[in-house]
């Protein structure tokens, strides 16, 4: 490839190499604070031209890698930091095998964790954003790894991507921490945020797993707060995994052990300031 | 007339956890993962390499655990067809 980065997420690092420059540039700014990769790197990302002649003329990115999807679109190469990330992603979903992976936002305070989970839309990841800035250590707001084998769950915080509505919610942030605004994509208008310096600092310190939490948004909403059973939590925690049937007995025995130890409860909001005074409440319970 | 004969893998419930009431198990030899609600852990348990018909099943269980169905062998046997179909007994 004619551009190269390597770069390091939690305990994930990636080769990422592009046909272009200007994917990689804003990649670079974006993940300028974080550690330098292992000299293995566990995942590789190519961001290609769809055809050779499309390199140059309306620059047309297809995303390839260790792992692909046959059926993926390719982007404008305006989207190309777009590209980069959803192929960043797609290798851990369909690649990762150490770690039992979640799709969920987590974050940590006093080295014990809550999970943030919950269908696309439901607003995990905004809340796992928003918690960062408020005194939790932002761990990631895409995936959370539960490691089989000691039960800890291990940070993975990528530049967080806000969406359409909740880019507001960060107007006032630095702005070198801010990447640009993509519009048009799939899921309509993404900027990317990198993560407090000290969720880029604590990267490589698990946490125990304390609270999970169901997030829900909807302005008819009445705010409240229900416990969640373990059978539930199960069903929706093997629904919010990729690789739960790939690792198999490995899965079941971390998964079941997550849901039998660690309380879940739903929460209701209509509001993000809602819900972190509904996270803080849930998480104040525990003690 | 005596209906199908039905056996469990030894091992069907080595990977067990109860879950509210419900158990969740890991099946090793095709690796799915199944939410079972009773008497289905207990079919199993009661056909774990012994064969048996549902008649025979509802005699091994009805020590330890109480069906409340007005007919419990009709219910066992459509129990047993169910778990047929998801691969955790195989007809004899």
């Amino acid at each position: 490839m004619r551009h190269r980065l390597d770069l390091r997420i939690g305990p994930v690092s990636y080769r990422i190499g592009s046909a272009w420059p200007e994917p990689l540039a804003e990649l670079r700014r974006l993940y300028r604070n974080y550690p330098a990769a292992e000299a293995v790197c566990d995942f590789t990302v190519r961001l290609e031209p769809e055809r050779p002649w499309r390199r140059y003329l309306r620059p047309s990115v297809a995303i390839r890698g260790d792992y692909t999807l046959p059926d993926a679109a390719p982007l404008p190469l305006t989207l190309g930091l777009l590209a980069a990330e959803m192929g960043m992603n797609l290798q851990m979903a369909l690649g990762q095998k150490r770690y039992l992976l979640l799709h969920a936002g987590s974050v940590e305070r006093d080295g014990r964790a809550l999970i943030l989970t919950g269908h696309s839309g439901a607003g995990k990841s905004t809340l796992a954003a928003l918690l960062g800035e408020r005194g939790w250590r932002f761990m990631g707001d895409e995936f959370a790894l539960l490691d089989p084998a000691t039960g800890l769950l291990h940070a993975f915080p990528r530049a967080i991507s806000l969406k359409n509505a909740a880019l507001a919610l960060f107007d006032g942030a630095d702005p070198a921490r801010l990447g640009p605004v993509l519009r048009g994509t799939p899921k309509g208008t993404i900027r990317h945020l990198q993560p407090p310096a000290e969720a880029i600092a604590r990267m490589d310190q698990p946490a125990r797993p304390a609270l999970i939490l169901f997030p829900r948004f909807g302005r008819d909403l009445d705010p409240a707060t229900r416990p969640v059973g373990a059978a539930e939590v199960f069903v929706r925690l093997t629904q919010a995994s990729t690789n739960y049937v790939a690792l198999g007995a490995r899965g079941f025995d971390s998964l079941t052990s997550l849901v039998t130890t660690v309380p879940a409860r739903a929460i209701d909001y209509r509001s993000s300031e809602e819900a972190v005074a509904l996270v803080e409440s849930a998480w104040a319970e525990l003690r | 007339m005596a209906g199908p004969r039905y056996i469990a893998d030894p091992q069907a419930l080595a990977r067990n956890v109860a879950l509210d009431g419900l158990t969740a198990i890991f099946h090793a030899p095709s690796g799915l993962t199944h939410l079972l609600a009773p008497p289905a852990p207990q079919i199993l348990a009661a056909l774990a390499g012994r064969p048996g018909s549902a008649e025979e099943v509802l005699a091994r269980i009805a020590e330890s655990f109480e069906l409340e169905a007005a007919n419990p062998a009709d219910a066992i046997a459509a129990r047993l067809a169910e778990l047929e179909a998801v691969g955790l007994v195989a007809k004899t």
